[in-house]
């Protein structure tokens, strides 16, 4: 897996519903996200099988942003088989996601 | 071995990377924690020459950059670890890599202060934020709280205004340190309410903020107030830590620099912007100081 897949509201809950998801919330007018991206592009390139890795405008999936309760970006969020299990806020570094990837296995 | 190696590319960095290129010293700049600087998060800046019409923080910063790639400077994401000085050049770590530098231009800038409270650490991202222009839109129609008194307070509430249904400004003392034009504008907006002087002694919620207790600095007064999220704009620290055992810095953390100059107390390395600035911290003026770090540098280097 090397690219990013990049959900809406449409595609969201049937992509996270089984195996492990990292998604990164993120909107084209907030200067952070605009680090956290590449920093997830990263994490495809390396992740092999172990996860999804996606990314969600939170302009184009209120529904899902909403729902996970997010009031902030970038907020990267890990899912196992629908459940979100680790969340960060902030821009966050490839170690700690690679390492929260691995932790979910 | 690099001539010069500038960490931080807010308004300082990039300015000290303009004319470190055009001196033709092939600086390298490392873009540090927050590439473009925290001017990256201001929704429109209104003060910087050159710009009678406002632009976003991230454009003016993207100039910025371009002018200095045009120049020939390098640009390495990623941001410097730990700093070593080694028979009068220096070693940088920038994670596993390590760096060989004549000089160095610290212009690392500062870093947003949060709030002392141990619930605010809690509800970071739940409701506490540190950047309007990133998450007011999660505030459409909600009762949001600005937390500070000076232009960046200012310039947060004005904005939240645009989604918020409210937007109440705590202040913990009577004075505000914002420009006169930014408290104007802030006083003028009806959606804009007041409570000064008091301060946040408690965030409340569920998952989410759901309010906060506040007291009232000087009658110890205390009242809950209902809200959905809580902006904090109370300043910036100096993003000094790593380089304290090489340079002189003031109780507060800022690089001592020596009048009319960028050179700190370590030969070959300098600094400007903010990380020096206890006083002005503006744009401008940290573009002024990245001028001078470079020129200061190309002079140590021409003089070794």
């Amino acid at each position: 897996m090397a690219s990013v897949l990049e959900l809406d509201d449409g595609n969201f809950s049937e992509t996270i519903k089984t195996g492990v998801t990292l998604v990164d919330f993120w909107a084209p007018w907030c200067a952070p996200c605009m680090m956290q991206g590449p920093i997830v592009e990263g994490v495809a390139k390396k992740v092999g099988s172990k996860a999804k890795i996606a990314k969600v405008n939170v302009d184009e999936a209120q529904q899902a942003a909403n729902e996970l309760g997010i009031r902030a970006i970038p907020t990267v969020i890990l899912f196992k088989d629908g459940k979100p299990v680790q969340q960060f806020v902030g821009v966050t570094q490839e170690k700690a996601l690679m390492s929260a990837i691995d932790e979910a296995q | 071995m690099e001539d010069v190696v500038i960490i931080g590319t807010g308004p300082a960095g990039l300015s000290a990377a303009v004319y470190a290129a055009r001196a033709d010293l092939k600086p390298l700049v490392i873009e540090g924690t927050t590439p473009g600087g925290q001017l990256v998060v201001s929704y429109e800046v209104e003060n910087y020459p050159g710009f009678p019409e406002p632009i976003s923080g991230m454009d003016l910063m993207e100039l910025f950059k371009k002018q200095a790639v045009r120049f020939g400077a390098k640009f390495l994401a990623g941001d410097v670890t730990a700093v070593k000085a080694l028979d009068g050049d220096y070693l940088l770590n920038r994670g596993t890599e390590t760096i060989e530098t004549r000089t160095v231009i610290i212009a690392t800038g500062a870093l947003a202060r949060r709030l002392p409270i141990p619930s605010e650490a809690k509800f970071y991202g739940k409701g506490v934020s540190g950047c309007a222009t990133c998450d007011g839109a999660f505030f459409r129609n909600r009762d949001v709280i600005v937390v500070g008194g000076g232009n960046t307070a200012m310039e947060d509430a004005i904005f939240l205004t645009r989604f918020a249904k409210t937007v109440t400004i705590v202040h913990r003392r009577e004075y505000l340190r914002a420009a006169p034009i930014e408290v104007e504008k802030a006083r003028s907006n009806p959606k804009i309410q007041w409570m000064i002087p008091w301060v946040i002694e408690e965030i409340t919620g569920d998952q989410l903020v759901t309010g906060a207790t506040l007291r009232h600095t000087e009658t110890g007064e205390t009242r809950h107030v209902a809200c959905d999220g809580i902006f904090v704009a109370i300043g910036h620290d100096p993003q000094t830590e790593i380089f304290r055992h090489l340079v002189k810095c003031d109780k507060q953390g800022f690089i001592k620099v020596q009048p009319w100059s960028a050179h700190t107390s370590a030969l070959g390395v300098f600094a400007c912007g903010d990380v020096c600035d206890p006083v002005y911290k503006q744009a401008v003026v940290a573009a002024g100081t990245g001028c001078m770090a470079a020129l200061d540098a190309q002079k140590y280097l021409e003089s070794k």
